[in-house]
């Protein structure tokens, strides 16, 4: 334990480091631990015998294995995650992410990239650049860090040769043009032998520049938010008893004062700071970074979720906007479906509505694309189910960065970077309706709803279906019925059968429906919908009681069995491609309304529960 | 006041008040794990912090082993009655009744029966969904790897394969009914930031950390204090007294101290900056195998 972080001049520095799997990330790190006697006595001799068992490099001590802690990893030899490190020096504290070079853990990187300063690019020097560096030079300039240092690895293995050395850094500059870079600070050095790192190296007289430890305690990398705008994502509201109530949250930009004018962003009201709390304690000031308390001189209402800011400098609100986004997950990102969206502190659920293109990220081209798998980055249109607050990502990182939540697993799916507003949503005023759903309701003496039916092709989810409609008519009520296949010849006769688009002709048709409620109409749906998203998705377009799930279950044996349009015959064969339940997944429903054992009953009798579960809710009177 | 804490300690606070804000405003059920520690003390500190005016609104949880030191056990009650929050003491009574000590069982079994399975009780029994720890991630190579928002199954299983990624300060906090989360605050904190807390904003800590003249036996390297009679003295070894002090606290038995003159905070502080071994090194449960921790991580240790 070297060094007292708190009398520091310089702020603590949060940096990744970054490289091609081998060139010598978690040795390098180690090497620093090592250097700075981070490393305990303890923790050393249990570096040497774990040295003996998994070292790759003889009888020296394997410095990597210091920092790659999962036992899978060090059976692997490979870095799986981000693993955080600390240490200092005389001069100043240092965080490490240490990031894997692996391509299918670039989500890591990413992570690791989000909250750090400063970005070390290792380079294996008899490599040069690889597709990796330039993958992580990317990301890395993506997600808004503007310095970096391209440290040229295992120089010793060239023989020292400063022109391998040049041309690297020719290569590196070349490519960086096109990257959003303050500086690019190139080093050689062997993390190995610890050339360049604290001390001069004796074998490089022609390397004049800093050493590594000697840049990083000395490069400012000042933190700007808190020159910028006033922000306040409201995280908690304290309400201790009757005499205080206090919204509690991060200051995300700029510094607030008691007196200050705030307004409330999705309202738009403004009020006054009577008192700042931060540690415990009334202040003079807070600024961008400190967790603080205000108390406002009016009564208005703040939730969880809402921006305060500078009346002066308002974010943007708006409920489209685009975006870059980092997939993370093994699910595919699938335009038209929902997710929830966290940015600052609200949560909000929503769509992409177009995925403008795909990046390259070797050659930096925008390419067209239907989805995005793992790792992969695109650039999207999205829209939030209500307006939302927020600055673009190159003025605020945290106002301006999201993660998308997926509904099914609550994996995080997604890192999202807003750069724009498409419009706002102060311009767009949704049309007053002077005849409201309810008044056309109550002409046709009735309750509208969608009746949705789900399952396997071939459950009897259309049969039952024209079964309940007739029974439904038969009792005076106005019904529709829209139907897969009959859809699919008009509506949605562009649409095909890949997740994508299955995905779309559910959302179509499910707008579809919501305006056959909005007249006061029961809407008869009969749609496999594999994905519960997407079940979900028109579930929420109508008000609570208005969608009815019914789940026709039949087991996918008696489904082919039945195979009353021969799809069954040819998807087995292999004729028929994207098929769900042969070689595409149906998700069964977990909370339907109305479960149908099929198969076991008459489509009469199937009907029949239909017809009392509407009774029991209210949708349709009892006879 | 505020002005005291150096702008790196702010920032560590206002990380560890942002985290412990999120539980509460998004977890049903939340509590904080109180190991009695100096971490565990600094935590309860800022969640005091946190809420001000309000009490932290969330109990206290302490997995007794029945082995602690006597003095922790006072400090516990102690602390909890200062802090005006809800203790709850949990005693693995199975454990007991089976006869499960450090002594008779060996330390990893121990360990096992009366913490990881005790801790599982506990929050099983109270239905709690999110639980702070004060781990940071300095301590261990495992823990160096793991999110703030822990993730962990029905099972209290923790798969570190399987991790959600954590970009900048926005944590996925989204669990289904029966999962959980271990939360920890103090991620970025390393032993010294802990201790320079503890001296800036002046917080009393157990006073085994402080050099006191100790009745101590030497075993396996380790100096052992003989805290009650249970201890069992082996052939050959006879109590002596020696000035130690403990880096970190854990059951007894299983403790071992350090021979130190530091009996005050400035001189412990000024004995970390001199040191080369690391706290763990006190903590005979890790040293049985390499990966050891990562193992009883996976099964549901703190």
């Amino acid at each position: 334990m070297s060094g007292d972080a708190n009398h520091f001049a310089l702020p603590t520095l949060r940096f990744l480091t970054c490289g091609s799997v081998d060139d010598g990330k978690s040795t390098l790190i180690g090497r620093l631990l090592y250097e700075q006697k981070s490393i305990f006595d303890d923790q050393m001799s249990a570096l040497e015998r774990d040295s003996k068992k998994h070292g790759t490099v003889g009888d020296d001590i394997d410095f990597a294995l210091l920092v790659d802690g999962l036992e899978a990893e060090r059976e692997q030899g490979i870095t799986i995650d981000v693993a955080y490190r600390y240490f200092s020096t005389k001069k100043r504290a240092f965080v490490v992410a240490d990031t894997p070079g692996h391509e299918q853990f670039t989500r890591n990187m990413a992570t690791g990239a989000s909250n750090a300063d400063l970005a070390i690019l290792l380079v294996d020097a008899r490599k040069g650049l690889l597709p990796q560096t330039r993958r992580h030079a990317f990301i890395v300039s993506l997600l808004g860090i503007r310095d970096v240092v391209l440290a040229v690895n295992k120089i010793d293995l060239v023989g020292h040769d400063p022109h391998v050395f040049s041309s690297i850094v020719k290569d590196f500059e070349t490519f960086a043009e096109r990257l959003n870079f303050r500086s690019v600070t190139p080093i050689p050095v062997s993390a190995r032998y610890g050339d360049n790192l604290s001390e001069p190296s004796q074998a490089m007289p022609w390397y004049t520049g800093p050493t590594l430890v000697g840049f990083l305690e000395t490069v400012e990398v000042r933190d700007r938010r808190a020159d910028g705008p006033f922000r306040l994502p409201v995280q908690w509201v304290n309400r201790p008893n009757l005499d205080f109530r206090g919204y509690a949250g991060t200051v995300a930009g700029g510094r607030v004062s008691p007196g200050d004018e705030v307004a409330v962003s999705a309202s738009g009201r403004t009020t006054r700071v009577l008192r700042v709390i931060a540690s415990g304690h009334d202040v003079e000031a807070a600024e961008a970074g400190d967790a603080v308390t205000l108390t406002l001189a009016d009564e208005i209402d703040i939730a969880r979720g809402d921006l305060l800011a500078d009346p002066k400098a308002r974010p943007p609100v708006a409920d489209q906007f685009a975006a870059h986004v980092i997939w993370m997950s093994e699910e595919r990102l699938l335009p038209g479906r929902s997710y929830l969206m966290k940015i600052a502190e609200k949560l909000v659920p929503v769509t992409v509505t177009d995925l403008k293109h795909r990046i390259d990220i070797n050659s930096l081209e925008h390419n067209a694309a239907k989805t995005l798998g793992l790792n992969e980055i695109g650039f999207c249109n999205f829209a939030t189910s209500a307006p939302i607050a927020f600055d673009p990502y190159g003025k605020n990182r945290d106002t301006g960065a999201f993660i998308l939540i997926d509904r099914a697993t609550n994996a995080t799916a997604a890192a999202g970077l807003v750069d724009f507003a498409l419009r706002r949503a102060t311009n767009i005023h949704l049309q007053d309706l002077a005849v409201t759903k309810a008044a056309r309701a109550a002409l046709k003496h009735q309750k509208p709803a969608i009746l949705w039916f789900t399952g396997l092709s071939g459950a009897g989810k259309s049969t039952v279906a024209n079964v309940v409609e007739t029974k439904l008519h038969a009792r005076g009520v106005h019904t529709v019925m829209l139907d897969g296949d009959n859809v699919r010849h008009g509506l949605n006769k562009d649409l095909g059968f890949t997740d994508a688009d299955r995905v779309e002709n559910i959302r179509r048709v499910g707008e579809v429906a919501k305006l056959m409620v909005e007249a006061g109409t029961v809407a008869l749906c009969s749609f496999i919908s594999p994905f519960a998203a997407e079940r979900r998705m028109v579930r929420e377009l109508v008000e609570p009681g208005e969608f009815v799930e019914v789940f026709v279950d039949a087991p996918i044996e008696s489904c082919i069995a039945r195979d009353p349009k021969g799809l069954y015959k040819r998807a087995l064969a292999g004729e028929i491609r994207n098929f769900t339940g042969i070689d595409q997944p149906y998700e069964r429903p977990e909370h339907a309304e109305v479960v149908l054992a099929a198969g076991e009953a008459t489509p009469e009798a199937l009907a029949d529960q239909v017809i009392a579960a509407l009774e029991e809710r209210g949708i349709i009177q009892r006879f | 006041m505020p002005g005291r804490l150096s702008a790196h300690l702010r920032r560590l606070e206002s990380e560890a008040i942002h985290i412990m804000r999120e539980v509460v405003a998004e977890f049903r059920k939340p509590v904080m794990l109180y190991s009695i520690g100096k971490d565990s003390t600094a935590m309860l500190h800022v969640a005091q912090k946190a809420f001000f005016p309000a009490v932290p609104p969330f109990p206290l949880l302490h997995v007794d082993t029945t082995w602690k030191f006597r003095e922790m056990i006072a400090f516990r009650d102690d602390a909890a009655k200062r802090a005006g929050m809800e203790l709850i003491v949990h005693v693995n009574q199975d454990g007991v009744r089976r006869g499960i000590s450090p002594v008779a069982s060996g330390s990893s079994v121990h360990t096992q029966v009366m913490k990881t399975e005790g801790l599982r009780q506990a929050l099983d029994q109270h239905g709690f969904d999110a639980a702070f720890g004060g781990a940071r991630r300095d301590e261990e190579k495992s823990r160096a790897k793991e999110r703030v928002f822990s993730h962990r199954s029905e099972a209290h299983a923790w798969d570190p394969r399987n991790q959600r990624p954590e970009l900048w300060h926005l944590y996925n906090t989204r669990i289904r009914q029966g999962e959980s989360m271990r939360v920890f605050p103090l991620s970025n904190w390393t032993e010294f930031d802990v201790w320079d807390y503890i001296q800036a904003e002046d917080i009393p800590v157990v006073p085994l950390y402080f050099a006191k003249e100790r009745p101590v036996v030497r075993r396996d390297g380790a100096l052992i204090m003989v805290d009650d009679e249970r201890l069992p003295l082996k052939s050959g070894e006879t109590p002596e007294m020696r000035r130690v002090r403990f880096r970190t606290l854990g059951c007894y038995p299983l403790t071992g101290a350090v021979d130190s003159d530091a009996d005050t905070l400035d001189a412990v502080l000024a004995e970390m900056r001199d040191s080369t071994t690391s706290e763990r090194q006190g903590r005979l449960i890790d040293s049985d195998e390499a990966g050891s921790m990562e193992k009883k991580k996976r099964e549901g240790y703190f």
